[in-house]
């Protein structure tokens, strides 16, 4: 995981349940999903395929699909399910209704 | 609560299942019990071990360290001597006994020796230079025992005895072959066959073959030293191998009282008949009367009993397997599957022989359906064949295709292939890449095509993947249990998975996965396939989570490759207005629209704009979407028709412009693209559409389905010819209804039409065979009354954030701007 220093993005209800949504932290573009079952992951927002944005993929609770030509990665560890390079996790959770980056 | 799993039988079968069942997650403890003092072995591979191209080592699938690593307890060497089926017990010849819930029999055959004067040695069974081809035990006392020997019979010209012979010929210095039958492998090949083969192996293999040859005793006291044949013939020898058939391991079972005919009778789960515990696998199952001698049927076997036992799909049934073969019999290539010998005058059959060669190849066809085939000599179009025959696929015309590869599409051989060979067009994969992803575990088509993306654009190509992976995985790929499922996360095929939305009221996607996923897994790459669904079923009753939709209809556009999306406003049937145009000009001009380009369905698109302008620019266009991004009905083409055209002989405009305004915007599995053209001279190419109408004299107009003009190609089939134009929007909202309840998901019509046939379908949708007439135009109807412009979407945004952008500020790749 990379370190980042703790940032407030905003409510958890930016979000909807099931969807991503991209925020620029710190010089990065990250893109934070709320999953199903109610927790976050923060991934890089950019596919490292061919620049797809991230935050328009589906996911479920494992893994985002990236819009573009349906590549996978595992939210949790940022590993490819198709042999492409690893995506970045970023520590994420939900602080009294916000969305908190960082440790 | 783990359930106790007794295992009998350690081969092929028995252990092949339980791989399943772990593959399931099955919560068993598993303990097998095995005759044979060994973990399970290949016994395909003794042939190789006689052979000599094969050590003991490369046999074994599964060593110890796997039964260890499973929690797998293996007894081998332990055989079992009676079930009670009462008491759920199973005693082994100490008379200890094991519990079980469930317990599966795959007890194998054993050789069968037919009665013959001296072949038995009162004292220890089998005369000691006499010995059946069945276990490795066998094999290994046949390689010591040959070593000393000069000359071998082999009894039974069948697959066995061919591969005995061929495997005898690495240790002694001649090998006869005797057959009882008037000619070699009489189960799979017709006489003409059977001799090309003989010729084949006595000449090529140096094997001397005797045909119609009764062998009534084994000569010899204390070795052996001949045969005798019933016409008196005597054989000298100093070995014998008895391969003269197999019958199955059944005497245990049936002394315990459980049914056993020729084999021990199962039921379609696979469950031995009357019981509820008890299920067996394998050559020592009786099937519907049939009992196999294979192991691709072993597979599909062990599949249903592990679906159905570990509650997986309990529903899932075997249904017998088709029986082809394709081997290398003692080096020579033959396959065979269905029938061997016509069985009428109508049977249509095709024979090309040349002796020289030793190539014989004949098939046989019943109403362009091929129901056998024979090839000696040469293989090649065998994996075709076997296609052709299990799917019952339409043949070509030209039947000599079928044999040879003329001119034209040669079907491109994997082996031939170098490794760099781009084989995916629209994702750029290599053969190399395929053959990488199996090797590294993918054993299933679509598996690699979920790793390496191959096939997953336009799909032309998947035909190839599919033998790549065959080839890879040495001659067959796994057969993937997900294949029939409508989506591949949740395991069901489409009228089940309906059945079970209907029963449980299952309203949301979500819900769907909660319900019908054994542990409630969500699926990201089933959502879209599943919201289409429910839409379809529930109509305004669905709840739409947006996160089940993708992108392109979260938003209502289409994704581009640089993530803006394309804007494409609704032209009915291709006709637009000056003010139209202005409008759209306008809105290109303020929004500085990189790209204003006519679509291949008669539409303008406006591309290269960020998701965050979008509403903006629905408002200020303020006209209808033309839904160039959903799977859903897309456009009806029409051309000039009887308006302006010369020629035109209906007004094909005006009937474009109807559908279109009544089936706007319906979902479906897989895009819907129309067309209506005024002539058959098809300006608006009607006949390589979704559904395509053109008018002919006399004021009818002709109703094409099926049709396609994209990655695949295809002309649609007639549907009917009807005489006015309510009744061409009638059936076109009854097929498009038909469609979107039969298909699967993503199965556009040039798929879907030929698979259910045009007849079947001329029948439901134009004669209402069925009966569901009424019911397909009521349903449609209320979609059609369900319709809402979705760019009306953009005050309000449905959900935070809707209209943000994904995009990063850094630098995307960019899309060329063409003045
Ligand atoms: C030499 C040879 C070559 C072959 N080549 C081919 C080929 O090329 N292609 C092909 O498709 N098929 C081939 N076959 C056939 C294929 O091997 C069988 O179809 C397959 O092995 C059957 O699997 P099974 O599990 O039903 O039986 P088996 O593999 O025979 O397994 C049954 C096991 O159960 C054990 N057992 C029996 N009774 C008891 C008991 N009471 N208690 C405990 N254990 C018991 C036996 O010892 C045996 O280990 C070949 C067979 C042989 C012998
Ligand atoms: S057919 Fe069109 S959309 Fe499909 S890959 Fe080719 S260019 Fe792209
Ligand atoms: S299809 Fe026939 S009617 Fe239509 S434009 Fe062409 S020639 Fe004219
Ligand atoms: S850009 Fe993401 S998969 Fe291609």
């Amino acid at each position: 995981m990379k370190t980042l220093t703790p940032t407030v993005l905003g409510p958890i209800t930016d979000i909807p349940l099931g969807e991503g949504r991209t925020y620029a932290v710190d010089g990065e573009m990250i893109a934070v999903f709320r999953l199903r079952d109610g927790s976050l992951r923060a991934v890089s927002a950019v596919c490292p395929h061919k620049g797809g944005p991230l935050a328009d993929g589906q996911i479920d609770n494992r893994i985002v699909v990236c819009p573009l030509h349906l590549y996978a990665w595992d939210l949790a560890t940022g590993c490819s399910q198709s042999g492409q390079p690893p995506i970045s996790v970023y520590p994420v959770r939900e602080d009294a209704g916000r969305i908190l980056l960082g440790e | 609560m783990t359930q106790k799993l007794v295992v009998i039988g350690n081969g092929m079968a028995g252990a092949r299942t339980v791989e399943e069942i772990l593959a399931r997650d099955g919560d068993f403890t598993v303990t097998m019990f095995g005759d044979e003092p060994y973990g399970n072995y290949n016994r395909i591979m003794l042939s190789n071990l006689l052979a000599g191209v094969e050590t003991e080592d490369g046999i074994f699938l599964n060593d110890l360290a796997w039964y260890r690593d499973n929690g797998i307890t293996l007894n081998a060497g332990s055989k079992i001597e009676r079930i009670d089926a009462q008491a759920r017990m199973v005693y082994d010849a100490e008379g200890n006994g094991t519990p079980y819930d469930k317990l599966i029999i795959a007890t194998g055959s054993y050789s069968w020796t037919p009665p013959i004067k001296g072949i038995h040695n009162p004292k220890r069974g089998y005369h000691q230079g006499v010995f059946a081809f069945r276990t490795l035990d066998d094999t290994r006392r046949m390689i010591t025992y040959a070593r000393r020997a000069e000359r071998a019979v082999v009894i039974g010209g069948g697959l066995l005895g061919l591969e005995a012979a061929r495997g005898l010929q690495n240790h002694v210095s001649h090998v006869t072959l005797l057959h009882a039958m008037g000619h070699l492998m009489n189960m799979q090949l017709d006489e003409r066959a059977g001799e090309m083969l003989k010729a084949s192996v006595e000449s090529k293999l140096g094997i001397d073959v005797i045909v119609d040859a009764m062998t009534t005793e084994i000569l010899g006291k204390d070795r052996v030293t001949g045969v005798k044949l019933a016409d008196g013939t005597v054989i000298d020898c100093d070995v014998v191998v008895v391969a003269a058939g197999i019958r199955p391991n059944t005497e245990m079972v049936a002394s315990s009282g459980l049914p056993v005919e020729r084999g021990i009778v199962v039921d379609d789960q696979m469950r031995v008949q009357g019981q509820d515990d008890i299920y067996a696998v394998g050559e020592c199952a009786q099937h519907r009367g049939d009992l196999y001698g294979l192991v691709a049927p072993l597979w599909d076997q062990a599949k249903v009993l592990a679906d159905h036992i570990t509650g997986r799909n309990p529903a899932a049934a075997y249904e017998g397997s088709k029986i082809s073969t394709k081997l290398k019999v003692a080096g020579i290539d033959v396959a065979s599957m269905g029938l061997r010998e016509p069985e009428s005058d109508a049977d249509e059959v095709i024979v090309y022989n040349e002796p020289r060669k030793g190539i014989y190849k004949q098939l046989i066809i019943r109403d362009n359906v091929l129901v056998g085939a024979t090839l000696v000599g040469d293989n090649r179009k065998a994996a075709s064949l076997i296609q052709a025959f299990d799917r019952g696929l339409p043949l070509p015309e030209e039947r000599a295709e079928l044999i040879f590869d003329i001119g034209g599409v040669v079907e491109e051989s994997p082996e031939s292939m170098p490794d760099d060979a781009q084989v995916c067009n629209c994702n750029g994969v290599s053969k190399g890449a395929i053959c990488g992803a199996v090797r590294s575990g993918c054993k299933t088509v679509s598996g690699v095509m979920d790793a390496t993306r191959a096939g997953k654009g336009c799909g032309t190509c998947k035909p190839l993947v599919q033998r790549i992976v065959e080839w890879a995985n040495g001659g067959e790929a796994e057969e993937d249990p997900a294949a029939s499922w409508y989506v591949p996360g949740v395991p069901m095929p489409k009228p089940e998975l309906m059945a079970a939305i209907r029963r449980y009221g299952l309203k949301s996607v979500s819900a769907v996965f909660d319900k019908l996923v054994p542990g409630g897994a969500h699926d990201a790459k089933s959502k879209m396939g599943l919201a289409s669904l429910l839409r379809m079923m529930w109509g305004a009753d669905y709840v739409d989570e947006r996160d089940a939709r993708f992108i392109n209809d979260r938003v209502h556009g289409n994704i581009q490759k640089d993530g803006t999306f394309s804007v494409v406003p609704q032209m009915k049937g291709g006709v637009t207005t000056p003010a139209q145009l202005k409008r759209i000009a306008e809105v290109a001009e303020k929004y500085q629209v990189p790209m204003v380009k006519l679509t291949g369905g008669q539409r303008i698109d406006l591309l290269g704009i960020p998701k965050e302008k979008l509403p903006a620019i629905w408002a200020d266009l303020d006209m209808p979407s033309g839904y160039a991004y959903a799977k859903s009905f897309r456009t009806v083409k029409t051309c000039v028709g009887s308006d302006f055209c010369r020629f035109g002989v209906g007004d094909s405009t005006a009937l474009g412009i109807a559908i279109e305004e009544r089936y706007q915007g319906l979902e479906g599995p897989g895009k819907m693209k129309l067309a209506v053209t005024g002539c058959p001279r098809n300006c608006a190419e009607a006949y390589v559409k979704d559904l395509g109408v053109v008018a002919i004299d006399g004021g009818k107009w002709e109703i094409y389905v099926g049709g396609a003009a994209g990655a695949h190609i295809r002309k649609g089939d007639l549907l009917a010819t009807v005489d006015s134009a309510a009744e061409v929007i009638t059936l076109t909202g009854r097929f498009l209804q038909y469609y979107r309840e039969n298909a699967n998901w993503l199965e556009r019509t040039y798929a879907f039409v030929p698979r259910i046939g045009i007849d079947r379908i001329r029948q439901i949708v134009v004669d209402d065979a069925d009966g569901i007439a009424a019911a397909l135009d009521a349903a449609v109807e209320e979609a059609v009354q369900a319709y809402q412009d979705p760019w009306k979407e953009r005050a309000e945004p449905a959900t935070p954030g809707q209209f943000r952008t994904s995009l990063p500020l850094t630098v995307l790749p960019q899309v060329p701007v063409r003045a």
